[in-house]
């Protein structure tokens, strides 16, 4: 009996899955104002525990017998189609493989600890309920977004989790400069989706079909490899994963998000929506493996957006802003493994940068709490010996983001490294440049830690560490997590073997100096950084201002500071136009043509106003005239008929 | 079931609670509030009595008006027009209870106008003989322009005047397309006739039923309305009272959308068909025109106006896609942007009758003390801008999958829309909620609980058909009008 | 007895007509107006007799009888009008009355 009552507990659990928090959201939402700091965080974070135990538990029932777990609420509309005369229903239902597995976990564990995290560190916030709530609300589109069985589902957790991004990163509205952030990364995204969006159209039109499991089916009996609609179908999709995950060139709203609560940049802007791309582009890998020159194009972008944030982020003061960076710079190597065909490794990639940028965030923001709300990294220094703790944990974030042996990171950029070389729609070329990119973090890396930790302190104010249990024994868990993260790595290979297609290599040669080379890499940036950011670390701070990154005004500092030049060029190109158009035409030129109309009957009123004078000799004179007039031509015409 | 009944009745209430102002002030209000409630309890009522199916269009009435012209006074029904009385009503509902304060100037008369021009819309949504319908949709305009003229704000003169001379000169050409329909009736059959299913059998020559249909569209055009002829439309919602702007926005430009739907699109399958690339590329410029618009104005009215016209955009392009789904789309539309705009203009209302100004630029902060009002509005922006999860995004979403189907190009033009529409979205919320506070805070209360009652009922249908859309939709499944077009794309093949 | 042609008194008619109309349009008193509608009004009598005279009927005669009872109920109109109007605005000059004016 028990076994006969199993799927039917399974489907209900993963059915009920994704909104224990959006109970808490309208609870908190409603009543917010009159609960206590307690019962407010209770029940934020209680319904993340018990998602979390729910995702635990659904997972616990996939094996090799059940790849795949679907749950059935209800039929949101139907789509009648024409040509062949068939309906496909939309439904809102729920899909669990082992790709939505992986994600899930990382959505609700992360979530969970982020959430108890927040729910201290926010704990003085007069609208903390607010917060939580928002949070709440963020998970359950984000959840939904990674269970979504078909793509307009999908849609919906995506532009949920835009919303609830823009939200949480104008929560402290009263700044001007957070509420353009907002408005910012809410439009920038926009952009990608509705290039998505057109996506699904075109999808729809094509195949008949959105939901993804038909998809799949039907590209590969419809389309060939290199079929010009897998082609366009794949690019746009491509634009709403480039627009979610801050991929070059819809990169301009993260850094600015920023803006936000440190929480928010962890779970939002770090761990997981900005990784939303990534997954769709692993979900409907089946329609991206047909446009290899698709696939060619996502590594690129991988490979340019890891070049060029890792560069940004060598030139950053904001400590927040490096990690923001840094974020771009690690979701364009997940781009480039995908674009590899390497989908397992991208995702793993992408569960452990969760696992540690969650970490560096939260231990930036017990920093930046501590340093009374200081994000400048040049007004830090010497936090090794004042904030040990947070050093520690610090330390144990930037080495998972270097990828130093042993740590999560080195297995996971290692994977994806490895398998450039060979790789179909790749090649050595992105190889160098995935190498680069290593080299690279692993300098912006150092320079951090040598700004914030070392040298001599800059700051003034005594510090206020946090003494709160919840928020260390939140970032103890995401250290362990990050450490030991590198152990999943079999468990996810073997859980997403069966969603994933495997991908045929080229038989090119490796060099057998490949994985040596991968190794020492950061190895060699570190050993740089130690040498050239030596004034960073050393207890004399006049040595410091003779660098030329520290907040000096040269150009191409400043110019590396400012983003490579994206935002000034966007704003040259789009925005500026928009507006003036916008302004030229504040008074809509066609009202303006139809109240010409108005403006000449106007006018031919004042021509005939001007010929009643209100004289009665006037009159008379006209009637007299007329009459004669009239006269004149009458006798005219008799004379002249006459005449004739 | 008789909707001649609650055309009397809506006028019955109004006139009474005309004469009962003057007996005791606040029970004008009461009169219309309870009018509105019994019509609409009625109306439900009898709709679940009845055995009809109403997936084609059932004959309610059908008896002689003006014998020698063979003018008749006849009313019909179909799923199509019950969803938009249903609509109508509830706005109604709507209507008198955002105008419960604000209106404190000849409180009986406004009611009176009110109901009229609700029982004229009703009328609209029901008539199937041509003059009969002519004579309603100059019914409604009336009262409507009493309302802008006398209750409006600083302007309203001008934009009384400018609704009535659009709306006139447009229905001036539908009246000689009327009358001319019935001469061509009279030329084949021997008789005059005004009845919709006697000119549906008529065999029109394309040459002629071209420009007959040119008169329908640009009246109903006018009323949707498209660009370049929606310009009566800002002016007419900024300076009318907020019931007003309502109504305006949630009923009277369906009628619009309606005429196109059952007389356009179905006297004149043909010459619609060799129409629809025109039309099609007027609704997608209306929506990019209509975001763009709304995104340059400082009056918040005006810029919810301008998205009213981006909105109805999709229902153009929509419409003139001859698709079952863009069709379903269409529909959709109508009813969720009549509940979103309904919202906005109640909002719009609501936030002057505290500050006294229409201006975003007074505004902005208000989230401090008006968190209630902030998330509605938010809730009600997102709907404007198509969040999915609310009904606007299903309406959007199926309008642009079903037209992309046959106007690929045009539909990724549209499409950009939802990058205007986030645009003065965030600009109509953040303006008005974020930043700093402009006024004194003492000055701006949040929600009363009529107006909590008027923004909830309005969001949870909002989110109940944005989850649910089957609630509406499922009665346009096997809809003739949806025969009727996949006949008439089989005509243009 | 010599009949006097019908040219002659038209042309007569007509130079009364003229005289007086040309009277209306000049003259800014509202008196010397209406006497120069009388001499106006009797032009067309003059035609009017003339014209009877001149086709043998009494049409003409009737016409004439016609046009002098108006003349006079005129006139009694006319003056009445007057003296309110000297009484109101302490004038007679018919250009001060232009509250028609567009």
């Amino acid at each position: 009996m028990n076994d006969a009552m199993l799927p039917l507990i399974t489907e209900t659990v993963l059915a009920c899955l994704p909104f224990y928090p959006l109970i808490s959201f309208v609870l908190l939402i409603s009543f917010g104002k009159h609960l206590s700091w307690r019962v407010a965080a209770g029940l934020s974070v209680g319904a993340m525990v018990f998602s979390a135990l729910s995702s635990l538990f659904v997972i616990q029932q996939l094996s090799i017998d059940v790849p795949v777990i679907t749950s059935h609420l209800w039929t949101w509309f139907t789509l009648a189609e024409e040509v062949n005369q068939t309906t496909t229903s939309i439904n809102i239902k729920f899909y669990l493989d082992g790709l939505s597995a992986v994600m899930i976990s990382v959505v609700t564990g992360i979530g969970l600890l982020i959430h108890i995290f927040a729910a201290a560190y926010m704990k003085e916030d007069e609208n903390f309920s607010r917060f939580m709530a928002y949070m709440n609300l963020f998970i359950v589109a984000m959840l939904i977004l990674v269970l979504a069985d078909n793509l307009v589902l999908l849609y919906l957790g995506w532009e949920g989790v835009g919303l609830c991004s823009f939200l949480l990163i104008g929560f402290w509205y009263h700044e001007k400069a957070n509420v353009m952030a907002a408005r910012k990364a809410f439009i920038v995204t926009r952009v990608g989706d509705t290039a998505m969006a057109i996506g699904l159209f075109m999808l729809f039109k094509e195949l008949g079909q959105l939901t993804i499991v038909d998809i799949t089916q039907s590209a590969q009996t419809l389309w060939t490899t290199g079929d010009d609609k897998a082609y366009w179908i794949a690019l746009l999709l491509l634009g709403g994963a480039v627009g979610k995950s801050a991929q070059l060139p819809l990169q301009t709203w993260l850094p600015d998000a920023m803006a936000g609560p440190t929480p928010v940049s962890a779970l939002i802007h770090a761990a997981t929506m900005v990784t939303a791309g990534v997954y769709l582009i692993a979900r409907m890998n089946s329609v991206f493996l047909l446009a290899p020159q698709v696939m060619t194009y996502v590594a690129w972008l991988g490979a340019a957006t890891l070049i060029l944030a890792g560069i940004a982020a060598l030139a950053q003061s904001d400590i927040k802003r490096v990690l923001a960076y840094s974020t771009m710079s690690q979701i364009g190597y997940m781009m480039l493994s995908l674009g590899a065909g390497a989908f397992s490794a991208g995702v793993f990639h992408l569960m452990t940068h969760a696992f540690f940028k969650a970490l560096l965030f939260l231990t930036a923001g017990a920093i930046i709490l501590a340093l009374h709300h200081q994000q400048n990294l040049f007004k830090m220094g010497g936090l090794l010996k004042r904030l040990p703790f947070e050093t520690a944990l610090f330390a144990v974030g930037l080495v998972c983001l270097i990828a130093l042996p042993g740590s999560s990171g080195f297995f996971s950029k290692e994977a994806i490294i490895a398998q450039l070389w060979s790789s179909n729609t790749a090649g050595p070329l992105l190889w160098t440049c995935a190498i680069f990119g290593a080299l690279l973090t692993s300098i912006y890396s150092c320079r951090l830690f040598f700004l914030a930790f070392m040298g001599e302190s800059r700051f003034e104010q005594s510090l206020q560490p946090s003494s709160s249990k919840l928020v260390k024994y939140s970032l103890i868990a995401l250290a362990v997590l990050s450490l030991v993260g590198g152990m999943f790595g079999n468990i996810i290979e073997t859980s997403l073997a069966q969603v994933f297609p495997l991908v045929t290599r080229s038989a090119l040669n490796e060099p057998n100096w490949l994985h040596s080379v991968a190794i020492a890499t950061p190895f060699v940036g570190i050993i740089f950084s130690w040498f050239y950011f030596a004034s960073y670390r050393s207890k004399d701070s006049a040595g410091l201002n003779k660098n030329i990154f520290i907040e000096s005004t040269s150009g191409l500092a400043n110019f590396c500071r400012q983003g490579l030049g994206f935002d000034c060029l966007y704003h040259w190109l789009l925005v500026k136009p928009y507006c003036s158009l916008a302004k030229l035409n504040r008074r809509d030129i066609f009202d303006q043509l139809i109240m010409l109309n108005a403006w000449y009957v106007a006018l031919l009123h004042d021509v005939l106003k001007s010929s009643q004078t209100g004289k009665l000799r006037w009159y008379a004179a006209a009637i007299g005239l007329a009459t004669f007039l009239l006269l004149l031509v009458l006798s005219v015409d008799v004379i002249s008929t006459e005449a004739s | 079931m008789s909707i001649t009944l609650l055309m009397c009745g809506l006028l019955f209430g109004g006139a009474l609670a005309w004469f009962l102002e003057g007996v005791k002030a606040q029970s004008a209000r009461w009169v219309s509030l309870l009018t509105v409630l019994v019509i609409g309890g009625y109306f439900a009522i009898a709709l679940n009595a009845t055995a009809y199916d109403f997936s084609t269009l059932q004959l309610l009435v059908r008896v002689a008006w003006i014998s020698s012209f063979h003018i008749e006074y006849a009313l019909a029904l179909d799923y199509l027009s019950i969803v938009l009385i249903l609509l109508t009503l509830f706005l109604a509902l709507i209507c008198v209870l955002v105008s419960w304060q604000e209106i404190n100037d000849k409180v009986g008369f406004y009611y009176f106008n009110l109901l009229t021009s609700i029982a004229g819309i009703i009328g609209v949504f029901t008539a199937v003989d041509m003059f009969l319908f002519f004579f309603f949709w100059e019914v409604m305009l009336l009262p409507i322009t009493a309302l802008i003229a006398i209750w409006g704000h600083e302007n309203r003169h001008f934009a009384a005047i400018k609704f009535f001379i659009f709306t006139q000169l447009s229905s001036l050409l539908m009246l000689v397309a009327i009358i001319s329909m019935s001469f061509i009736h009279y030329q084949q059959v021997g008789q005059l006739s005004f009845f919709y299913q006697d000119w549906l059998t008529l065999d029109l020559p394309l040459s002629i039923s071209q420009y007959l249909m040119l008169g329908f569209f640009i009246a109903f055009a006018v009323k949707l309305p498209s660009v370049p002829v929606h310009s009566w439309l800002p002016d007419a919602h900024t300076q009318a009272p907020t019931a007003g702007s309502v109504l305006l926005a949630g009923v009277l430009l369906k009628t619009g959308a309606y005429g196109l739907i059952r007389f356009v699109l179905q006297l004149f399958p043909q010459a619609s068909v060799n129409f629809a690339p025109v039309a099609a590329t007027l609704g997608v410029v209306s929506i990019l025109y209509g975001a763009k618009m709304a995104f340059a104005q400082q009056d918040l009215k005006r810029l919810v106006a301008y998205s009213s016209i981006s909105h109805m955009g999709f229902v153009m392009l929509a419409l003139f896609s001859f698709n079952a789904i863009a069709y379903q789309g269409a529909v959709l539309t109508l009813v969720a942007h009549g509940l979103s705009s309904a919202a906005l203009f109640a909002l719009a209302g609501m936030i002057y009758s505290r500050i006294h100004s229409r201006d975003l630029n007074h505004m902005g902060g208000f989230w401090l003390n008006t968190p209630r009002m902030g998330g509605f509005a938010l809730a009600f922006s997102a709907a404007a801008f198509g969040l999915p999860g609310l009904a606007n995004f299903v309406a959007e979403f199926l309008s642009l999958v079903g037209a992309y189907q046959r106007y690929p190009i045009l539909t990724i033009l549209a499409a950009f829309g939802l990058i205007g529409s986030a645009i003065y979205g965030m600009v109509l919320f953040q303006g008005v909620f974020h930043g700093k506070c402009q006024v004194k805070q003492q000055a701006v209360n949040d929600l009363s609980s009529r107006e909590l009652l008027v923004f909830s009922s309005l969001l949870a249908l909002l989110i109940f058909i944005g989850f649910y859309p089957n609630s509406i939709l499922g009665f346009f499944q096997s809809d003739s009008i949806i025969i009727a077009i996949n006949n008439t794309v089989g005509v243009s093949k | 007895m010599i009949a006097i042609p019908l040219s002659h008194i038209l042309i007569l008619a007509s130079i009364l007509f003229v005289i007086g109309f040309i009277g209306v349009i000049t003259r800014k008193n509202t008196l010397f107006i209406l006497m120069s509608l009388e001499v106006m009004l009797n032009a067309v009598g003059v035609a009017f007799i003339g014209a009877g005279s001149a086709w043998q009927q009494a049409d003409g005669q009737v016409m004439f009888i016609l046009i002098l009872t108006l003349a006079a109920a005129e006139v009694a109109l006319g003056l009445a009008l007057l003296i309110q109007m000297q009484r109101r605005f302490k004038s007679l000059d018919i250009d001060n009355l232009s509250k028609l004016k567009g």
